[in-house]
């Protein structure tokens, strides 16, 4: 598990000390500091990364940033193992990640207001099987399926497009949260 | 021979029309006075527009300040006469800024060319925009990350499509006496770079239109379809955002470039949604007016 801060990946891209994520030029060059950060971690390693210290973010810094960061983890045959989940964010933050995450058809987990959700694009059966496996800690796809109602074969392809998504892990049969933030 | 153009009295955005309806007939290198002495009032609209003005001339234009003490005062604590000293060639003198900042005006008219300026403007705006648009428009807290938001990427319209830098200003105004009746706080981010029309013109939008191709049907595809210059996914966000923060705040949000504007109407506002067959604005012009809330009945 690691933290990055955002707002140091920021002052260390951007001259000035500033705290807001805006225009696409800064989203790029944060999301470039924190793609090599990413790159030199461990396989599997859950990544949070902490957006208290921002202030405003815009959503052409968001779409530049937000969903060019998760795009290729999300891919089918992504050649990246690691997991990132969004810490600290307001909810003004949350607004905007969410309209770029719709556009992209891209989903994440994020930490707001103590609790860990799963945002953006993500159909009705995905969200029930997510919330089933927070709930559980880690479950198997035949002990979700029992407790959604969702049919055995369609939770298990659930679960595995999720796990694939980079929004759950996956331990052998068993999927797991990605985790909970270290303050 | 230099042709003299009238501002008018009041310098907003259906002021600055007659300005261009004088300017229309003139060759672009024709030599201009632009006379400001009988302007009594501008908004942030009126004086980026002034700016631009002076932009796309080919040969520097004379101004002739207004003369009224008290407007002048005001030009130049918006910081106008700062910048338009470069842009124009002065008949007469003007009243050095005496106080820091006029209580109404949340950001004086302020280049932008590059992307550091848009974080500085942000940066500038948060304490004074959170003060004015909770204590005057009694908007909530909140409210100010999505105004910020706005004017953020209002001005990377600028820095990303434009070609060249342009101009932002935000004021507060009691237009208890005009049209909105209430208080209101006006952004305007102006520039006199190469418009909608062109920036689209590798567009999907533009090669959808064919023939029909306007300034109108340009801002129509950026603003109602979200269409971009750029092709890939995710492009038109910016734009997307301000109308929804406008629309959440009974907002008025109007682009005009070249001969068309577009607007999105207020419940409190009759004007048009589209306007074509206007005299030439050279770039673009985005207006934004949030007004003070108002209990529901």
């Amino acid at each position: 598990m690691t933290h990055i801060d955002v707002r140091s990946a920021l002052q260390s891209s951007v001259k000035g000390n500033f705290s807001d994520l805006v225009t696409r030029h800064t989203g790029a060059v944060v999301r470039t500091v924190i793609e090599h950060q990413i790159a030199g971690l461990a396989d599997g390693t859950v990544v949070f990364l902490d957006f208290s210290r921002i202030g405003v973010l815009d959503r052409s810094c968001a779409d530049e940033f937000v969903a060019k960061l998760i795009m290729p983890l999300s891919r089918d045959h992504s050649q990246q193992t690691g997991y990132v989940v969004f810490h600290g964010i307001s909810e003004d933050h949350l607004d905007t990640i969410e309209a770029v995450l719709e556009t992209h058809g891209l989903a994440l987990v994020v930490q707001f207001e103590g609790s860990t959700k799963l945002v953006g694009a993500v159909t009705h059966d995905e969200r029930c099987c997510w919330d089933l496996v927070m709930t559980h800690g880690s479950a198997i796809p035949e002990t979700v399926a029992v407790h959604t109602g969702v049919p055995d074969e369609a939770c298990r392809a659930l679960l595995e497009s999720l796990a694939r998504r980079r929004l759950l892990r996956r331990d052998a049969e068993r999927f797991l949260p990605l985790g909970t933030a270290t303050a | 021979m230099t042709a003299v153009i009238n501002v008018p009295a009041t310098l907003d955005e259906a002021g600055f029309e007659q300005v261009l309806e004088q300017l229309a007939p003139l060759a672009p290198d024709a030599k201009v006075l632009v006379d400001a002495r009988h302007c009594r009032f501008a908004t942030p609209a009126g004086l980026t527009s002034l700016l631009c003005l002076a932009q796309s001339r080919v040969e520097k234009p004379d101004f002739a300040p207004p003369t009224d003490e008290t407007v002048q005062s005001y030009w130049a604590r918006s910081r106008f006469f700062q910048y338009a000293e470069e842009l124009y060639t002065f008949r007469g003198t003007v009243l050095k800024p005496r106080t820091a900042q006029d209580s109404d005006t949340v950001l004086e008219v302020t280049p932008i060319a590059k992307s550091e300026d848009v974080h500085a403007v942000v940066e500038r705006v948060k304490d004074r925009a959170t003060h004015i648009l909770t204590t005057k428009l009694h908007l909530e807290t909140r409210a100010t990350m999505g105004f910020a938001m706005s004017l953020s990427e209002a001005c990377q319209n600028v820095v990303e499509h434009a070609g060249r830098g342009g101009w932002v200003a935000v004021q507060a105004y009691n237009w208890t006496k005009r049209r909105v009746g209430r208080w209101v706080v006006v952004i305007s981010v102006a520039d006199a770079g190469q418009g909608f029309r062109s920036s689209l013109e590798t567009s999907r939008a533009r090669a959808i239109a064919g023939e029909r191709w306007s300034d109108g049907d340009a801002l129509e595809a950026a603003l109602t379809q979200g269409h971009s210059r750029y092709q890939e996914p995710g492009r038109g966000q910016g734009l997307k955002g301000i109308k929804s923060y406008a629309h959440r705040h009974d907002g008025r949000l109007s682009i005009r470039s070249g001969t068309a504007r577009i607007s999105l109407l207020a419940s409190w506002n009759d004007g048009l949604p589209r306007e074509e067959g206007l005299s030439p604005f050279p770039g673009a012009q985005l207006q934004i007016i949030i007004p003070e809330k108002v209990a529901e009945t």
